[in-house]
């Protein structure tokens, strides 16, 4: 899914960075996640995926409003 | 509270400095038919306020106030005392005027088919037993929370227009030939359009609308921080990948001004008090995102009532920015919250260094009057711990701040999928973060997880949906249509209109003081008035006259 969806941008990994710098701070030296929180973020991805509307590219292309206040 | 030997400094004739006052919200809704590629948004927006009318009609009976009352409605008066003309205003400024559907579009909108001869009008708008308005604003659905006296109400009332447009869309869904219509509490279609979530907030007239604006620039250039829904793009057309703090940040062009839907300022003038004007304005604050996160709602609406309190007080410390326009939307484009903003003064701080001098100020001063209501206090402290929390890590703050929230799943589909802002992935979880589907919505995916602090409990909510705020008139306008739904024929904020069997003219009943026609003065009218005709003239010249809101 991820590779599919790959294609559908346009900029190499290294342009991106340039452009937009990465929001999440970096981790504390010797701050690893132990087993437990990764397992919570895999499951909650794995929720995600499975209420994510199908096809993106088209779905967000569809979302058209008039404007507002 | 005790007495503090600062408490003498403080002249007494001053307000109390607490985050309680008139106050209310308005979420203007996304809408789309995935179905329907040409649907037409005022006919969608339409079908959201008839299906709500039609649960309405199979529930309790209780529909009505669908005339809304234009009156008292002056969307060009400028607080700082002109008045535009109307040829002069964007047409979308004309608040006061009712949207018009053709024919063709009335035969698309869902009436319930159940009372065709009695109830043939197409709705576009109703005022609900809750006492809040339910509307066509032209392309949008609008949900007007009824007036409250504190954020946490605020909260919950809010959320109570969220469970309305549910219902509706539930009620759509079910409807055999109607496609379903999904509803996003968010702010922009990330391609060029914007919308708005408004607060509004009842000030005393004697208070300066130029000190007002002149203490709020900077708050609200930097609050964003702590209420920023979050945004996965830059720019109002989206030109530029990445994420920001805001959704609404991109879409504001002066500091101050009376226009909402163009060139919108961050400071609104919009004159319109719904109330005594002599004696109040009613601050109309249209920069805010939608939010979803309870926490973020709670702390929007306490820390600006708060601030006003202060002003009201004289006791703000004006940090100026320079250019507080490009400075709103640096501080949105910065999630790791580093950006400098640079004062008149000179000085380079952070937005968050920024709310800490406010945060500051409304501490000092608090305890320097011995202390503040429970409320206050409540405020106060969630606001200097999530300042703190965000100063040492952003992602810590997810519970509460719904921008980090959504930051915190976009950056985990990030790192698993190795996906660049760009991917039209992670547009649609900005866009599906506001998916008010319960089952579809992943702000409601999180909060189900318990990974949203949650400060209104769901029953509290669903509550709320049906009855009124006890200490505010929309009390008096709630209990007028859950009792009389055949004689009340129209509604606004500040009168209640009356048609009455007996009497040739309708009966126009005003309400123009927010804080009369509470539960405390009308309730016991209410429940010895079997008839609409014995409570019209109980209020009128009866027994009570000092009942009467």
């Amino acid at each position: 899914m991820a590779i599919q969806d790959q294609r559908n941008t346009g900029a190499r990994p290294e342009e991106q960075d340039e452009v937009t710098p990465d929001p999440t701070p970096a981790p504390a030296p010797g701050q690893s996640q132990d087993n437990s929180q990764t397992e919570g973020v895999d499951d909650l991805l794995d929720e995600i995926d499975g209420v994510l509307e199908s096809n993106a590219e088209e779905f967000v292309r569809g979302f058209v409003q008039k404007g507002g206040q | 509270m005790t007495e503090t030997s600062f408490a003498s400094a403080r002249p007494t004739d001053l307000p109390p400095l607490t985050v309680h006052r008139v106050m209310g919200t308005e979420t203007e809704y996304g809408i789309i038919a995935p179905g329907i590629s040409d649907a037409n948004a005022t006919v969608l927006s339409t079908q959201v306020v008839n299906a709500y009318a039609a649960t309405l009609r199979e529930g309790l009976g209780n529909l009505t106030g669908t005339r809304w009352d234009y009156t008292d409605e002056a969307p060009l008066s400028d607080a700082r005392g002109w008045q535009i003309g109307r040829a002069a205003a964007e047409p979308s400024q004309l608040t006061d005027e009712p949207p018009v559907l053709t024919a063709e579009q009335v035969a698309l909108v869902d009436r319930a088919g159940d009372e065709p001869a009695e109830d043939a009008a197409v709705l576009m708008n109703l005022v609900l037993g809750n006492g809040a308005r339910l509307y066509v604003d032209h392309a949008h659905p609008e949900y007007s929370s009824p007036e409250v006296t504190s954020p946490l109400d605020a909260v919950r009332w809010d959320r109570a227009g969220d469970v309305v447009v549910q219902r509706a869309m539930a009620r759509i869904a079910a409807t055999p030939g109607f496609s379903p219509v999904i509803l996003y509490k968010n702010n922009t279609d990330n391609k060029s359009v914007s919308y708005g979530s408004h607060e509004n907030y009842l000030v005393p007239r004697s208070v300066p609308f130029g000190r007002i604006a002149a203490a709020l620039i900077p708050f609200f250039v930097t609050r964003q921080v702590i209420c920023g829904a979050g945004r996965v793009g830059i720019g109002a057309l989206n030109q530029q990948p990445g994420f920001q703090l805001s959704q609404r940040a991109d879409f504001f062009e002066n500091e101050v001004g009376l226009e909402t839907t163009v060139r919108r300022p961050i400071i609104n003038t919009r004159d319109e008090p719904h109330a005594v004007a002599e004696k109040y304005r009613r601050l109309h604050v249209i920069i805010g995102d939608a939010n979803l996160s309870e926490v973020s709602n709670y702390l929007k609406l306490g820390t600006t009532s708060l601030i006003l309190s202060l002003i009201e007080n004289e006791l703000i410390p004006v940090p100026e920015i320079a250019e507080p326009v490009r400075e709103l939307q640096a501080v949105s484009h910065d999630p790791s919250l580093r950006h400098l903003v640079t004062l008149t003064d000179g000085r380079r701080v952070t937005a968050l260094e920024i709310q800490e001098m406010y945060l500051e100020a409304a501490r000092s001063a608090v305890d320097v009057q011995g202390g503040g209501d429970a409320q206050t206090e409540d405020v106060l402290a969630r606001w200097e711990s999530l300042l703190v929390t965000l100063g040492r890590d952003q992602l810590a703050a997810a519970r509460q701040v719904d921008w980090v929230a959504k930051l915190k799943v976009l950056q985990a589909y990030r790192d698993r999928d190795a996906l660049e802002w760009n991917d039209p992935r992670l547009a649609l979880i900005d866009l599906q973060y506001a998916d008010i589907r319960p089952s579809k919505g992943l702000y409601y995916r999180l909060a189900a997880r318990g990974e949203m602090e949650q400060l209104v409990s769901d029953d509290d909510v669903v509550a709320a949906v049906a009855d009124p705020p006890r200490d505010t008139r929309a009390y008096f306008r709630g209990r007028c249509i859950s009792s009389f739904p055949k004689e009340v024929v129209g509604a606004s904020w500040d009168s209640i209109i009356f048609e009455l069997p007996s009497q040739r003219r309708l009966q126009r009943i005003q309400t123009r003081e927010p804080l009369r026609g509470t539960a405390a003065l009308t309730e016991e009218l209410f429940a010895g008035s079997r008839t609409a005709e014995e409570f019209v003239s109980r209020l009128q010249g009866g027994p009570e006259p000092s009942m009467a809101p």
